[in-house]
């Protein structure tokens, strides 16, 4: 075991004090600690569990920029592809990153016509689109269902597998100094006056000149524990998982343009759009499914059958390809669909990092060079603004919750 | 709307078919349903029952038993009072708004035997859902494994995959058999290997000796169990087999196949305290115990616990209840402690879920009888002594009242049992250093070729202190068989890296799968059009 990874255990209170604590070994937490050791910080990751134990570990890894419209999360997002191509670019190889391309695929000359659309506004963004007409589809996709009228290629769109980007960011973060205290869980706040300066945790008190809370789906918990309201709430998503086809069945990351729609949705019902990708080692992921359903662990037929049924209506030959496996997560939802990232002004000392709802895993890198420009005094590289963590006002919230 | 029935039990071994029996006789309305072809489960597989010989009943205990709840289902079941569903296989399970509970069912994908008399007839197309007001799971377990090296060499086979391919197809895997694990049920494989004609060149036991039979706890708990150890003692004995205590296979040998197996006599933590020697062979059965299969209790979010011999089983209380209100389990999924056991926990499944229920017995029997029989389940002689006991045969088509003395009866059967699986179980530990001189090389997960040396490098570089997380870092489990193989050896990996005992968060993470077996995504989306209005549609 490495001496810088420690097991809970009833060791004696940490007398070291630290520039940062970070609260979660997420992917986001992960890349924050990986950010700030560089920039010289002494970090130390607090999380209650294993690293990638929560939902980072539960999702896909698809860094898209395919599904977001002209706004901040889509600037947030082409701002991590550079970091995920550039200053990450040595690592790549370890968590098996891939720029394998989206395809978005439309079933009506209508929906092309909205694909068309979005594009002109995702293109003034910077993003990269291909126009693909219903002739090329098969060049791209052999097995695609000959349905279809039209497609939108998005060669930006990549894939990680994230809980290897979670364990080599914080490998990599341990190597500049930082300290990762994994069965700890963090129960309360050091404070003086307003400020807070620690946390308080089952393995004794951390003092810290700045917490970051990159809690995720339970970032709202730890908020509430320094007294400051943080809107993350859970959107449950299934994946399936297929069992091992040949190589190259599925080539990019393909989905129908509905997806989009419901990507941006406030809408608590169930949301199926389909992401069908293959993998590294053969299987085909089917992914993934968008529900307010609270922490309900317990399987949904509804969410994972049709899942199914837009996946084989894409593929008609994975009809005949077994299931192998589901799974799911509880993806941190804000109510206005963008992550919560920066300087707490209610409680000084305090940052936030999280709400990165169902793009954590292609956001964290961006997010976490963000996060150590930010504490070491320096102009981001991105106005944060819009991802302040007191922009919610209280009608933000009523709002959302009578569409929940 | 499908018909509800009062209950669905799953698996149609030792436990399901007790409870099954029990429950229609008490007047429930029942379903079976089970993977197999024909009813037994693991223990009492048997040939097709079509062409069936005297002597399939060899290495059966309890065949009585056996024959007396088989003879009962069919009476049951041609009564349409139990709506036996062979062949087919639970892939989901779920609980319903209104509370009762919704099970998919799948065709097995089946051996090339011809169908036996369970099949066919009952005009199921493997679509239709089976719905209950309440669940009795009894889907039992198999062998656990550990890997080492060349267990994966072709010729080196569970001992359970050995034992049912002589059961079930009559069929011997090899010619000369080294037979190595843990645990009394490496007895009766030896024996039906040598039964069968096989050479079996040695029992090869980690533990100290027949300890079980000595203990006081289990002598007075199961008399009949050491009668029947002392049986097998004496087949090994008249075939010459050589019984290894304290000893364990290092490695099994052979270029392409198993030519030879490496032991080495172990002390108490499995650490290497004598020479090594060679054995030729060309079939290795392993078992180091059960895993008992918790799939479908799990997806219903049943509340789990450790049980004495490491393995994660269903907890439940004194009346078979899980913690998901509805839902009975009995058998091996509560812990793993024999045919008999299963037997008298798959008829209290049944008796309490009628008293719950408010059912009358429809049948009045006599229970002292057929209390006394299904003890016997399994004590009666490997070479069938209790041949012509037709009073056990009778009695057991009998079953016993739903009454609270009969109630109590079984408990205290079942509390008796408990007490020597868990002597056994002590008797019996997979030793606790069992990683300790495992090669790099070795592989762990074979679906995914996870070597030992991958899960070192996930533990130590990259911080997997857990079985979750080396599962996630390193694909252990990731592949076609899900961990069913390597679930329990990943667990006890992880443990041992991280200089521990594996815990059950360390077994939970690897037990779990939705679905139970695959299906076919074409079968999946089926569904949709049932249980959605599609909200999302294009
Ligand atoms: C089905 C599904 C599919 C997805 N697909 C994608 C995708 O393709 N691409 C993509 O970019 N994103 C995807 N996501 C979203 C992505 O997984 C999340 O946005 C991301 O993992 C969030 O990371 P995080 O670090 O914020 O949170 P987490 O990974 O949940 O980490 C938070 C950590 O905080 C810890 N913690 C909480 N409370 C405490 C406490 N009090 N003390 C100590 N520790 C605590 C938790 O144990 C946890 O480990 C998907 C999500 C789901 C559910
Ligand atoms: C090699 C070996 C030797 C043994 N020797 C002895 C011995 O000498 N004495 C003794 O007392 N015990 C012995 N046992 C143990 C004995 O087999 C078990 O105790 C007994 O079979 C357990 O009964 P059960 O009803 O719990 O499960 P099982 O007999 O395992 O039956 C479970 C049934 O459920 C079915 N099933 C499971 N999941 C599903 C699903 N999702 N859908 C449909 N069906 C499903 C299975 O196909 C199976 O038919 C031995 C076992 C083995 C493997």
């Amino acid at each position: 075991m490495s001496t810088a990874l420690q097991g809970a255990g009833p060791g004696p209170t940490l007398s070291r004090s630290a520039d940062l604590v970070i609260v979660g070994a997420g992917v986001v937490g992960a890349a924050a600690a990986y950010f700030a050791a560089l920039a010289g910080r002494r970090v130390v990751v607090v999380d209650r569990g294993a690293i990638a134990g929560g939902t980072s570990s539960a999702g896909e890894g698809n860094l898209l920029v395919s599904d977001k419209e002209a706004g901040p999360e889509l600037d947030l997002a082409l701002y991590s592809q550079a970091v995920w191509r550039e200053d990450l670019a040595e690592h790549a190889g370890l968590w098996e990153f891939e720029a394998k391309g989206g395809l978005v695929v439309a079933a009506t000359e209508h929906s092309v016509a909205g694909l068309r659309e979005l594009s002109v506004h995702q293109r003034a963004s910077g993003v990269e689109v291909h126009d693909v007409g219903h002739s090329a589809l098969h060049e791209y996709e052999p097995h695609l269902s000959k349905d279809l009228a039209g497609a939108a290629f998005y060669p930006q769109d990549a894939q990680v597998q994230p809980m290897l980007v979670v364990a080599h960011l914080l490998r990599l973060a341990r190597g500049l100094g930082a300290t990762v205290r994994t069965g700890t869980e963090v129960t309360g706040f050091l404070r003086s006056g307003d400020r807070v300066t620690g946390v308080r945790s089952t393995a004794g008190d951390i003092p810290a000149g700045a917490v970051l809370n990159a809690a995720g789906t339970w970032a709202g918990e730890v908020a509430a524990l320094a007294h400051v309201a943080v809107p993350v709430r859970p959107r449950r998503g299934f994946v399936l998982v297929t069992e091992p086809m040949p190589p190259r069945t599925v080539r990019h990351k393909v989905y129908a343009a509905e997806y989009v729609g419901d990507v941006a949705s406030s809408d608590a019902a169930l949301q199926t759009s389909p992401v069908v990708e293959g993998t590294d080692s053969g299987t085909i992921l089917i992914g993934a499914s968008r529900e307010r359903v609270g922490f309900d662990r317990t399987v949904s037929v509804p969410a994972i059958s049709t899942l199914a049924a837009k996946a084989v209506a894409l593929f008609p030959m994975l009809r005949e390809v077994r299931l192998m496996r589901t799974y799911h997560g509880f993806r941190p939802y804000c109510p206005d669909h963008l992550p919560v990232i920066g300087a707490d002004p209610r409680a000084p000392g305090l940052w936030h990092a999280c709400g990165h709802e169902g793009a954590g895993i292609g956001l964290s890198a961006g997010t976490g060079k963000l996060i150590a420009q930010a504490l070491t005094g320096g102009q981001p590289d991105l106005d944060l603004t819009p991802f302040a963590p007191d922009r919610f006002t209280d009608r933000t919230q009523d709002a959302e919750e009578a569409v929940s | 709307m499908p018909h509800t029935h009062d209950v669905t039990v799953v698996g149609a071994g030792p436990a399901g078919v007790a409870a099954a029996v029990e429950a229609a006789e008490a007047g429930l309305d029942v379903a079976l349903i089970d993977a197999a072809a024909q009813p037994g489960g693991q223990y009492w597989r048997h040939f097709d029952e079509d062409r069936a010989r005297p002597e399939d009943r060899r290495g059966h205990h309890g065949w009585p038993v056996f024959t007396g709840l088989r003879d009962r289902l069919y009476v049951l079941r041609d009564a349409g009072r139990v709506h036996y569903l062979p062949g087919h296989q639970v892939w989901l399970a779920t609980r319903d708004d209104a509370g009762t509970f919704t099970l998919r069912v799948t065709p097995t994908v089946r051996d090339p035997e011809p169908a036996g008399p369970g099949h066919g007839g009952t005009g199921h197309d493997g679509q239709d859902p089976v719905v209950a007001r309440a669940l009795i799971l009894c889907p039992g377990g198999y062998d656990r494994q550990l890997p080492f090296p060349g267990w994966d060499l072709p010729g080196a086979m569970a001992a359970g995959g050995v034992q049912a391919l002589l059961k079930g197809h009559r069929a011997l895997a090899g010619r000369r058999a080294v037979v190595g694990g843990t645990g009394p049920f490496l007895l009766p494989v030896a024996s039906g290997l040598a039964h069968a004609g096989a050479q079996v060149a040695a029992v090869v036991e980690a533990n100290a000796t027949l300890g079980w039979l000595r203990d006081p706890v289990g002598a007075v708990s199961a008399p009949g169990k050491g009668v029947e150890a002392a049986q097998y003692a004496a087949t090994l004995a008249r075939h010459r087999i050589p019984y290894r205590t304290r000893t364990v296979i290092r490695a099994i040998l052979g270029d392409g196949r198993v030519e030879a197996v490496r032991t080495v006599k172990v002390d108490r933590e499995g650490r290497p305290a004598g020479p090594e020697r060679e054995i030729a062979a060309d079939l290795v059965a392993l078992g180091w115990g059960f895993t008992p299969s918790l799939e479908l209790p799990l997806m219903l979010g049943a509340a789990t616990r450790q049980d004495v011999d490491g393995s994660l089983v269903v907890e439940v209380d004194d009346l078979q209840r899980s913690s998901v209100d509805g839902v009975y389990v009995a058998g091996e999924a509560t812990g793993v402690g024999g045919a008999a056991l299963s037997v008298s926990e798959g008829r209290l499944s049944a008796l309490a879920l009628a008293a719950a229920l408010g059912r009358p017995r429809m049948d009045p029997g006599t229970n002292a009888d057929a209390d006394r029989n299904t003890e016997a389940a399994g004590n009666t002689d490997a070479d069938g002594t209790t041949d012509g006991n037709t009073s056990a045969d009778k009695s057991a088509a009998s079953g016993a009242a739903a009454d609270p003395a009969g109630i109590r009866r079984v408990q205290a059967r079942i509390r008796r049992g408990r007490r020597f699986a868990a002597a056994m179980h002590r008797t019996y530990p997979v030793p606790a250093a069992w990683p300790r001189s495992l090669p790099d090389a070795t592989v762990v997960c074979r679906c995914e070729e996870v070597t030992y040396g991958d899960l070192r490098h996930a533990h130590a570089e990259l911080g997997a202190t857990d079985a979750r997380t080396l599962k996630m870092l390193a694909r252990p489990g990731m592949g076609w068989c899900q961990g069913r193989i390597c679930g329990y050896a990943t667990a006890g990996i992880a443990a041992w890296l991280d200089g521990r005992r594996p815990t059950a968060d360390d077994l939970l993470p690897l037990s779990g799968r939705t679905p139970a077996v695959p299906v076919r995504l074409g079968e999946l989306a089926a569904l949709a059009e049932t249980v959605t209005a599609d909200p999302a549609g294009p």
